[in-house]
């Protein structure tokens, strides 16, 4: 699924990076709690969360994601917008609720089962996975 | 690497919102030396995590980094309260932060598991009234 595919799912506004929706993922995490994030994920790309303070963009900049849902109409900072950009981070913000959202996502095929098919895709070095 | 590399930061006891800066600075330049993501990501949460933790509980302190050809050595040194019963610290969803620590995303017991699950070795050297100093190791 696509960066882009995600926004049009949950009503989304975009807030920054404009350039990064075409990157594909393959699956996210909704959390309000940054420590269960940093303990529990494994190449998520996606974020959905409630929160909003800076380290929100920290902890998915130390995960390596590229992007982060802001759900409930929640709006980041100026701050944290321009720590997004520093990273390449795409934020957005929906109306939805986090129950709402994650449920969208992982019934329209965000889920386990979508990462691309052993040598079906070329993974991040353009290598096919073995 | 033929000369060790070492990175030294003051973290900013007072500002929740700066903490985390010397981890995404670590973070940088290991990507520049050409390291794993892996390793990279691995030793970035670790010392996230106890940057986080030397605001909430310790008024801050300092963070010692050294690359070297066998790992990556993290020292965070605190003068805060230090630890009671590290063995109770470890243990995860164990927190002592106050709840508006909690309501910024930290607070849930998961720091020094999460330090311990990332690295390769972490030994926690506290004193009750002097301070903590913890040392981890991630092997390259």
């Amino acid at each position: 699924m696509t960066i882009s595919k995600i926004r049009e799912l949950l009503s989304a506004e975009l807030i920054c990076g404009e350039g990064d929706l075409s990157a594909e993922v393959y699956t996210a995490c909704g959390s309000d709690m940054m420590s269960d994030v940093l303990a529990y994920v494994k190449d998520q790309a996606v974020l959905l969360t409630g929160l909003v303070n800076t380290q929100v963009v920290r902890t998915a900049e130390m995960m390596d994601m590229i992007c982060i849902v802001f759900v409930r109409n929640k709006r980041p900072s100026e701050e944290m917008i321009a720590l997004a950009r520093d990273h390449n981070i795409v934020l957005m913000s929906t109306p939805k609720r986090m129950y709402e959202a994650c449920g969208i996502l992982y019934s329209e095929g965000l889920n386990k089962n979508s990462r691309p098919l052993a040598g079906d895709s070329p993974d991040k070095n353009g290598e096919s996975h073995a | 690497m033929p000369e060790p590399l070492h990175f030294h930061y003051i973290v900013d006891g007072n500002d929740f919102t700066s903490a985390g800066q010397a981890s995404v600075d670590v973070k940088k330049n290991l990507r520049l030396l050409g390291l794993s993501p892996d390793i990279v990501r691995r030793v970035s949460i670790a010392m996230y995590e106890g940057e986080i933790n030397m605001v909430i509980h310790a008024g801050g302190g300092e963070a010692d980094i050294t690359v070297d050809e066998n790992g990556i050595t993290i020292i965070l040194a605190d003068h805060g309260p230090g630890i009671a019963d590290i063995s109770l610290a470890m243990q995860e969803g164990y927190s002592t932060a106050p709840d508006n620590i909690r309501s910024l995303g930290f607070g849930a017991g998961m720091g020094l598991p999460n330090m311990k699950r990332y690295t390769d070795d972490m030994q926690i050297d506290s004193t009750v009234g002097a301070g903590t100093t913890i040392t981890m190791k991630v092997n390259i």
